[in-house]
This record gives structure tokens, sequence and C-alpha cells, in this order.
């Protein structure tokens, strides 16, 4: 149809995925661009979703086939929005498209190739916590369901030498000639869903994230509960491989923060902590849980009824104060810490057996190079601004191109999810402005 | 196009099997590979697969090859509610050239995993429910959707900020809008507040910019001091009937937004509020602010969370008081900056980016902020200068006595009345926090389960006014979608008529509760396909069984009933039998309640075996009767609330259904008190749950029904197929 019914959308999680969907579902045709393999974002890497604790890639990975499967989506996977020309209803977006080393067209997802490729590198989609081979898929449930050659890694790629993958590979889908591509494509507006990354609690010495073994972020504690994450959802200390019988969530680490880290707070790590702290009870049953707190932001719907049920169904401890400083013990490298309860008036000590960091979540760290591809401002911490937050929350410094999901401020999924639909109705707009002349 | 195959002979049709594993939420259960033993032996099942997610690609690449390879005829997936995933299958199954109606989903985990500890009879009522849908698949039929026409016009009802910005918003996208408001003015509640978190915004000027463009719109028809009467159809069609100052208006629009709003609570009886002057709302303090008729006294202290984050009530949290308290405390140090303000609070909401800096900017200009615990609330005193507030302070050990010159009570938003009867005239839920219930609370935020009907701002939930401005913008978009479309296609479950065993005797046209039964020219009911909305009621009326829904007809529901309970024990037979318990749940109300039971891990008994039904008024008493025959012990009909039933009163007529089966079952030796009728709602999951488990206890009081007792019932001659 032309330039006109068009839309860029940038970033494939949760956000890219129902802005492309809602757009393609009325006619206009989508260019979803996503850097990583597959889409699906962080979602793709949680268990559950709070409150309602559906299995996150229940609810996510139906709308991750319809993405790829809509006569109106174009995914472009591996790829990169690199310039941008033009102005609302007629922009043109050059999209670089890293090689797959794979045939799409060929590969059948056996996963032959991953088995014999001889590389290890630590696997990102399990936040390092396990290996992943240079030839992978990022997920199970990875859409495309094709697998990549990661070329930072490969052999071949950089030294020269093996290719046992294409050996094995029956379909003949290993492809080392393939190029990096560029296109330029027509479009009416541009949809920016870059989502989240998270802090890295690092030099915050005092909590001793990489220092201590017991020590995990909450993404990582994500990953090690899930079914498919690195221990087959066995929650296992990393120091012995045995179950903790203690575990303590430290909330807010690196946020609210007027010193290192970030000043803002990021709206969903009370909530994400509750739900892990269920997580936890409900695999370790005799495990005692503890939530360390500041203020308990259960500010959303179905929120507070969520927290009073793991608070007295599933027997998680709320305590209102926030350790100072961590020690491990080196007998069994477990972690205690000093606390004031500041209900009771306490000072109080604990000992743990692993230790939760629910640190900062911020926007994407591949913002800056975008928003200056893009043109648009962002503010001092890599959100996109919006110049008019309260009337137009959807937009960004620059006509035509619309923001939405976390990138455009803290918030959970189903605030995501509207402000994802909220933008194609921005760019539903632009397009009929286009087309009327 | 997609698959339009005739199914096979609809004697002995191949049956295809899929059991999905849903990572460990069903297999961490139920014994997967043992249901799957257990399949392969039923008569007709040609083919079982199992897979990890049956939603992912693999698995419906698995699920379209199956279908080829062995030729399947009808398909079964056994995993999740249908009432998120069937859609995904049903493309999968059409475009594997298999009709989508032969096509049914089973769910073993909301119903079942989520629902039951026991691993050995969760696995043993898997196996009961995948052999219900066996036992209906071999009667299913191929059916054709018709495809109907969605006018591109919307009725959007409430014209605050939410409603004025969808509305632009439709209008922006070329639809017609017509514009319901309850008051003379528009702009809502915002009409009363000064100023807007973080406080530089002034909620007139924000209004009357959105009131100025609705007015200058050419394509949103304004309808002040305006209420809705009635509402009736369906998506694309829906015939609207407002109320307003000229007389009543009749229109028909495509889609309707709800954006009715919220009211903050009146806190009448707590902390002396209407007792003193000294105590007053933070709604009334901004008016007060809007008008310029604030003095603040000297010490001010505000107390958060008056009436919600309670242990029984209200429950939740309002999300914006914090901050719009805050707000208000900079303001009152704007005005005065020797004012001393307390702030009262249980946990500070000042979440994401502009609450954090606007917290932290009120600590540097000196507001104190108490925490105080649900346990210890503050104790306010009317004093002649004022009142004092004593709050226990933790950190101190002791009482703050702090003497106010005024006190602000920060209340939650709650639903208008208007709100809940817009709900039953639009028959969509409210869930227990009193706001409006979405069709799912992750993945749907802005739709209503009924198709075409859509929500946005406070109506939906506490939020400020950007967040409800993006709520709005994605209803505005949800509700484009179809009408973008201009077409849709509509489901085929609807009511059909035997012409041959119809006797003409009008039952059927006089039950239905959309008038959707007209007679024809050879003096038969004709049904209009576009007005039916599938509820069954007709069918059940029908004393020849002329008049059938499909997909749920009697010969297909009478075999669901027998596969869900045949053979009636496999237990040990030393063991003391349990007793079966079935519950005919309606799709709207009763199933979702089990599902969200599911979803919120509530126990109730493995007993209870759930049947899907699209309204408890389909529901018939050779139904009730086939259960008992075949190995029920009690029979529940679940429905929706009086008031809330999809399809008006379909849940009423089965309530009197019930009442006269009861007591046919009381004539019998089977007794009345085997059979009940439940209502309940969406939003229910506990009413639910303890509903079925105190209904089990009092079965297994009765014991276990001696089937000799339960006599062969033959209704109406003909009408077993």
């Amino acid at each position: 149809m032309g330039k006109a019914a068009s839309v860029v959308v940038i970033g494939g999680g949760i956000a890219g995925i129902q802005a492309s969907l809602d757009l393609a579902d009325r006619g206009v045709r989508v260019h979803l661009v996503e850097k990583t393999p597959s889409i699906g974002g962080k979602m793709a890497l949680l268990d559950k979703t709070f409150p309602t604790m559906d299995c996150a890639i229940c609810i996510l990975a139906p709308k991750m086939i319809e993405v790829y499967r809509h006569p109106n989506i174009e995914l472009l996977t591996l790829s990169e929005v690199t310039h941008v020309e033009g102005g609302a209803g007629d922009f043109r977006v050059t999209v670089a498209k890293k090689p797959r080393y794979v045939d799409e067209s060929k590969c059948i997802g056996c996963g032959v190739c991953a088995s014999k490729c001889p590389v290890r590198v630590p696997d990102e989609a399990q936040m390092g916590l396990s290996t992943r081979r240079a030839a992978h898929l990022p997920f199970p449930q990875a859409v495309p369901l094709i697998y990549s050659i990661d070329e930072r890694n490969c052999l071949y790629l950089t030294k020269g030498i093996c290719r046992v993958c294409e050996r094995f590979c029956e379909a003949g889908a290993i492809d080392f000639e393939q190029k990096p591509e560029e296109r330029v494509i027509d479009a009416a507006s541009i949809i920016v869903a870059t989502g989240l990354d998270t802090y890295d609690p690092s030099p915050l010495k005092e909590y001793g994230y990489r220092r201590f073994k017991n020590v995990v972020t909450a993404l990582e504690l994500e990953r090690m509960i899930t079914a498919t994450g690195p221990t087959e959802g066995q929650l296992l200390r990393p120091s012995d491989g045995r179950h903790p019988e203690s575990v303590a969530f430290i909330q807010c680490v690196g946020s609210r923060s007027l010193s290192e880290g970030y000043p803002y707070c990021s709206a969903v790590c009370c909530m994400h902590a509750t739900k892990e702290a269920i997580l936890v009870r409900e695999h370790i049953p005799e495990a005692r849980v503890t939530i360390m707190y500041t203020d308990m932001r259960a500010f959303g719907k179905g929120f507070r009824e969520f927290v009073n049920r793991a608070r007295d169904e599933y027997g998680v401890e709320y305590i209102r104060g926030k350790p100072a400083e961590i020690r491990e013990e080196p007998r069994d490298s477990g972690l205690s810490f000093w606390y004031e309860d500041t209900v009771t008036g306490e000072m109080l000590q604990r000992r743990v057996d692993l230790l939760v960091l629910c640190t900062a979540l911020t926007p994407s760290r591949d913002n800056k190079r975008l928003a200056e591809i893009l043109g648009v401002e962002l503010d001092e911490h890599d959100f996109f601004v919006q110049p008019d937050h309260m009337l137009s929350p959807l937009g960004t410094t620059r006509e035509g191109i619309f923001v939405c999901g976390y990138s455009q401020g803290p918030k959970d999924i189903p605030d995501t999810i509207a402000e994802a639909s909220g933008a194609t109705a921005m760019s539903a707009e632009v397009i009929r402005r286009a087309m009327r002349g | 196009m997609k698959g339009n195959s005739t199914g096979g002979e609809a004697s002995n049709p191949r049956v295809g099997v899929f059991l999905c594993h849903c990572g460990t939420n069903i297999a961490g259960v139920v014994d997967v590979p043992e249901v799957a033993e257990f399949t392969r032996m039923i008569p007709g099942v040609v083919y079982v697969g199992e897979n990890i997610h049956t939603c992912s690609s693999e698995g419906l690449k698995n699920i379209k090859e199956a279908i080829r390879e062995h030729r399947l005829e009808r398909v079964i997936v056994a995993a999740c509610t249908p009432r998120t995933h069937e859609p995904i299958f049903r493309e999968a199954v059409e475009e594997a050239g298999l009709n989508k109606y032969l096509f049914q989903m089973v769910n073993v985990r909301e119903h079942d995993s989520w629902v039951h500890k026991d691993k050995a009879a969760a696995t043993e009522k898997a196996k009961y429910l995948v052999q219900m849908a066996v036992s209906k698949a071999a009667h299913l039929e191929p059916e054709e959707e018709k495809e109907i026409d969605i006018l591109p016009s919307t009725l959007v009802v409430g014209a605050g900020v939410s409603g004025m910005t969808a509305s632009l918003s439709l209008a922006e996208q070329g639809f017609d809008v017509v514009l319901v408001e309850k008051e003379a003015e528009t702009g809502g509640t915002l009409r009363d507040l000064h100023t807007l978190f973080p406080g530089v915004r002034e909620a007139s000027e924000i209004i009357k910019s959105l009131g100025d463009k609705i007015r200058g719109s050419d394509r949103v028809r304004l309808l002040t001091s305006a209420r809705v009467k009635r509402v009736d159809g369906f998506l694309g069609n829906f015939d609207v009937e407002i109320e307003g100052e000229g007389g009543d208006l009749s229109m028909k629009v495509g889609t309707i937004i709800v954006a009715t709003g919220a009211e903050p609570l009146t806190p009448a009886g707590y902390y002396m509020y209407g007792e003193t002057p000294a105590v007053i709302t933070q709604l009334e303090l901004e008016k007060r602010l809007k008008s310029a008729s604030v003095t603040p006294p000297p010490r001010v202290v505000m107390i958060q969370c008056v009436g919600a984050m309670e242990e029984r009530g209200r429950v939740y949290c309002s999300r914006i008081c914090c901050d719009v308290a805050v707000k208000n405390a900079l303001k009152l140090i704007d005005l005065n900056p020797a004012t001393e303000v307390y702030m009262v609070y249980r946990d500070l909401m000042t979440y994401g980016i502009e609450g954090e800096v606007t917290y932290q900017e009120a600590l540097r200009r000196g507001v104190r902020f108490v925490n105080f615990q649900q346990d210890k609330p503050p104790q306010v005193t009317p004093t002649s200068g004022g009142a004092t507030v004593s709050v226990y302070e933790p950190l101190l050990g002791s009482e703050t006595v702090i003497e106010a010159g005024l006190v602000v009570l920060s209340t939650p938003l709650i639903q208008r009345e208007e709100g809940r009867a817009l709900a039953r005239l639009l028959r969509v839920p409210i869930a227990s926090d009193g706001f409006f219930l979405e069709a799912h609370p992750k993945m749907r935020p802005v739709d209503f389960s009924s198709d075409g009907i859509f929500l946005c701002g406070t109506a939906h939930g506490p939020k400020n006014v950007s967040e409800s401005v993006s709520q709005a913008l994605a209803a505005a978009a949800r509700a484009a979608i179809p009408m973008s479309r201009g077409r849709v296609r509509t489901e085929a479950v609807k009511a059909t008529l035997d012409e041959e065993m119809c006797v003409g005797c009008g039952a059927c046209a006089s039950a239905c509760p959309f008038d959707a039964i007209e007679w024809g020219a050879t003096g038969l009911p004709v049904v209009n396909e576009a007005s039916c909305k599938g509820c069954g009621v007709c069918a059940v009326e029908c004393p020849m069984g002329a008049m059938q829904l499909r997909y749920f007809k009697d010969d297909q529901l009478l075999p669901a009933v027998d596969g869900l309970l045949s053979p009636t024990r496999w237990l040990d037979p030393g063991k003391e039998a349990e007793p079966v318990i079935i519950c005919f749940a309606c799709r709207w109300c009763s199933y979702a309640a089990a599902d969200f039971a599911g979803v919120m891990r509530l126990n109730y008994p493995v007993n209870v075996r759930i049947i899907l039904v699209p309204c408890s008024g389909r529901v018939d008493f050779r139904h009730v009767f086939e259960a008992f025959q075949r190995g029920a012990d009690g029979v529940v009909v679940a429905g929706c609330l009086k008031e809330q039933c999809h399809y008006v009163d379909g849940n009423i007529i089965a309530e009197r259904r019930v009442d006269a089966a009861k007591k046919a079952l009381n004539t019998l030796k089977v007794g009345g008190d085997r059979l009940e009728m439940f209502f309940c709602s969406a939003g229910m999951p506990r009413e639910f749950a303890d509903f079925m488990t105190e209904f089990t206890e009092r079965i297994r009081r009765m014991g276990v029904l001696n089937r000799r007792d339960v006599p062969a019932l033959r209704v109406n001659g003909g009408t077993q197929k």
C-alpha cells in the first residue's frame, strides 16, 4: 500500500509485539526491528508474572507466534535501525541486518548444530548462569525458531577453523557466506519499544555482588527458578548446589538513591520480589523467605491483594528495613547482616543461605545510540523525553516518532501493553493525515 | 482460504489428542504420560501427542503435521484455559485444512493441575476431562462463520480526560464518535482539581484544551446531561438508546468505550471526618486551593490510606494519593513557607521517575514523613485550634502528638453508582475491588471480554492523568481495529433449527432474550444469526429438541457428560468411594472464576469436574439427569451474578429450571439437595472455590448415589439421536 500505511517498530519485546499486532490487525504494514535473534524481550525470560502468576512464556508465546505468522508483519531479527531521514508521514528508515549464518528457509530447528558446536560462552538468556554454544537458539520458544551463529565467538568466523555445524546439518542450512544487509524502509511513523536493562550492582560493594557466591540479582533468581533455566527449575545455592533454607530479598538496590545508582523508583521491583518470594516458597516449602523493603509499592490493580496473599497464605516475611552491609560467612558462604526493623525499632541480625538483590531497572543501554539516529531527546537516565508527558505521554521530541513501554518510563506489563496499543493510535493518526495529503 | 473440510464420517471420525505439559505447570502435578497412555485406548483416538508448550511454534507445527500425517478429523488440545489460547489453536487447525469447529480445548491446568495437590487424583481427573472432549468430538460438525459489517462509529461514555482523549483520537483516525456525559459540562473529576501532579499544570487548563478540541471536532457528537439508557446488539452493530435533555435518542454504533471514571471516597466515620471542620479530604483541599481560599495554618497533617489498604473491604491501594498529597504539601508550603506539613503514611507510593523526584523535593523543603503501621493507626482528636493527631512512631518507640490546624485525609477512588448501572446495561463484569474487570488483567488491560466494548481511565482503576491518557489511546486503538477492517467474522455458535422436528409452538421466540428469533414466511421460526448471541436458552425451551445451539447441541453435550463420568469409579474397591460432582459452568463468569481460582492456586476438591456451557441457561433437566445417571453424585449449575448475566437473564431462567429439577429429584430417591444453582462473577474465584468445597462436603455427607436409585428417564421420545 505504500509508505503511507507502513510503520517501523523498534524493539521486539512485549511492547513492540503488541504494537505490531494492533497495527497489523487493522491493515497497516509493520516492520518489526529486533536486534537479537528472537523476539520476546525480557518478558520471555520470566517464570511467572504478577499478580496473576500467569506463566510468562505461556501468555507471551501465542503473541510471538502471531507476529511471525501475520501477513502484515515483516519480522527483521538481528537488525538495527542505523539511519532515519524525513518526517512524520514520510520517514526513510535504514535497517541493517546482521547475518544469521543460517538459512532461514532451510533450518528446521533440530539443534544438531548447537550440540556439535565446540564453543561455550555465557548464556545471556540465563543471565550468564550457564553456557550456550556459538550456534544457538536464544531460548526454547524463540521466534523465529531458527538457530543463529554468534559471529563474535564462532571459531570459523573469528579464526577460520572448525565448521563442524555445517558438516552435521542435515538441512544444509548453515551458510557462512551470508553478508550483512541494508534496506531502506518507507514508513509513516516509528514506534520505539526498546524496553529495559538491569543495573549491575557490583559498584555497591556493601552488597557483595560478584564477590560473595550466594548473592544474586532478581533476574538471576528468576532464571534459577524457571523450568527452562540453568538448573531446570531447581533452586540451588551457587556455592554448594543445595536448596537454600532461607532467602532474603533486598529492595531498592541502586534505586531511589542520590549517590550510586539511580534516583528514580523502578516501579515493579516490590511486586516482582513478592512474586519470586512466592515462587521460592512453592519450590521449597520449608524455606524462610523475607523481603527487606523500604516502601512496599503495591499500587496497581490487584497488587495489594497479591502482597497480602504472599504474607498470609505463603508466609512471606516482610521487614521494613534495609541492611547496610552484607558479610559472607566463610563456613558455608551464608550471608549475614544487621538491619533496623523500622516497625519495631529493633536492631537485629539475620543470616540467610541466599541473598537476592532487587536492582534498579534501566532503559536499554542502546538508547543513546538510537536516540541520536532518530533525532530525539533522552532524559538524564536515557528514557525517551515526552515534551507533553501529561497529555501526550507517548510522543517524543520528534513528530511521528512515538515511544511505549519501559523506554517511556518504569512500568509493568499491563501498562506496557496499554501504551503499545496507544502508540498505534498515534501512528494511525499520522497515517491518516499523510494519506489525506 | 482456510480449511473447510467436511470432517469425515460422523459415526467414527479420527480423533487426535494433544496433551500439554505447559513446562511444569501441568506436568508437575498431572502425570501426562499416564494420561497419554489412557487416551490412546479411548475408541476413536488415532493419535496422541505430548508437548512441553503446545502454544509454541513447535507445538503448533506438531499439530498441523499430525493432522496431515494421520488424517485427523477432530482435534483436541488438553492444556490451559480455552479463554486465552483457543483462537491460536483454531487457526492452526484451519491452516491444516480442518474446520475450526472440529477442534476442542480441555482445561487441565486452571481447572486441574493448578487447583489440586493430590497428583494421583489430579491425573485421574485429567483422564475424565480428556475423555469428555473425545466423547463430544465424535459429534462435532463443521460450521460456517458469517461475516458482519462493522459500523465505523463509537459510543464513548464519560467526557472526562479519558473519554475526551479516546474520542479525539478516534476522530483523528477517521471514525465518528458519540460522546455521552451525564453532567452539563465536560471534564469529569478534573473540574474540581487545582493542579495535577507534580504540580505545574492546572487541571482547568487541561480540560479546557480537551473540551475545546471536542467541541471543535466535526466527527465528535457531544451529548451532555445525557445518560445511556439501553444497549443491545453486538460488535459492529450496537443499538443504543440515550436519554437526554431534549428527549431520547436512538442510534447504532460499531464499538463502545467505557470512560466513566471514579470518585473519591467520602470518609464518613474515619478520623473524625464530619465531626469537625478541621478534618477535610484531599479533594476538598484541592477545591480550596483552586478557589484560593486556603490559609495554611502553622501545622497541617495529611493522613494517607484512609479507607484503603484495609484487610477487608477496600483492600486495594489507590495508587495516586501519595503523589497528590506530596504535591499538595508542597503547594501549602508555597503559600506559607512557615507551614509544617506532616505526611502520615503506611507505604509511600511515589513510584516511577516523577514520584521519586517530587518526594525528594518534599524532603528538601521540610515535609515530615511519619510512618504508621496498619495495626496502630493515628488518632485524631478535635481541639479548639483544629485537631491533634497522635501517631505511634516505632523509631522513637513512643507516640508523637501533633497539634494541627488542618487535617487532610487521602481517600481512595471508588466506583461510581453510574458505573455499576452501566455495567448492568452493558452486561460487563465488575471485579471485587469495585472497578470494571478487563478481559485479562495482564494481556488485555483495555478490552472487555465482550467483543467490541473497551474501557479506560479510572473506571478501570485508580491512575493519574498521563496513565489515563495512555489507556484512552489504547482503547481508541483497540476499538479502531475491527472498525478499520469494516467486516469481521462472527462465531458460528448460534441457534439452528431442524425444520423437520419443529411444531411451530413459538416457545423459542418468546424465550429469546435478544428477540433474535423471527417468524418466517413458512410459519416456522427463523434465527437472525447477527442478533443471536449463542446462549442456548431457546434450545432448552424447545419441547421437541428442534432448536439447537451449534457446538453445544444436546447430542454433543450429552455424550460429553457421559465421557466426563463413565465409568463411575476407577479407585481401589477397598477404598471408600469418593463422590463425583459435575459443574456446568457458563463461559462468561463461572468458568472464568474457576480459571482465576486456578491462577490464584486456590484449592478445592478434586471431586469437582467442570464442563463448559455458553450460559447456565443452556442447561436442561435432561443434561442434569444424564449426569446423575452416568455417575455424578452432585451437580452444580453455575452462572453469573443475578444482574450480570451476559445473555440478560439466562441465569434467572436456569435458576427456575434448577428449582423445578430439585423438586423432581426430591420425588425420586435422588434428592433435590444433590443439585444446586451457584451464582458468581468472574471476579469471585475464592467464592467459587469455597462453594465447591462446601458442596462436596454436603454430597459426601449425603453419600454416594446408588445408581439403581436413578431411574432411566426418557424425555420427549425422539430427542436423543
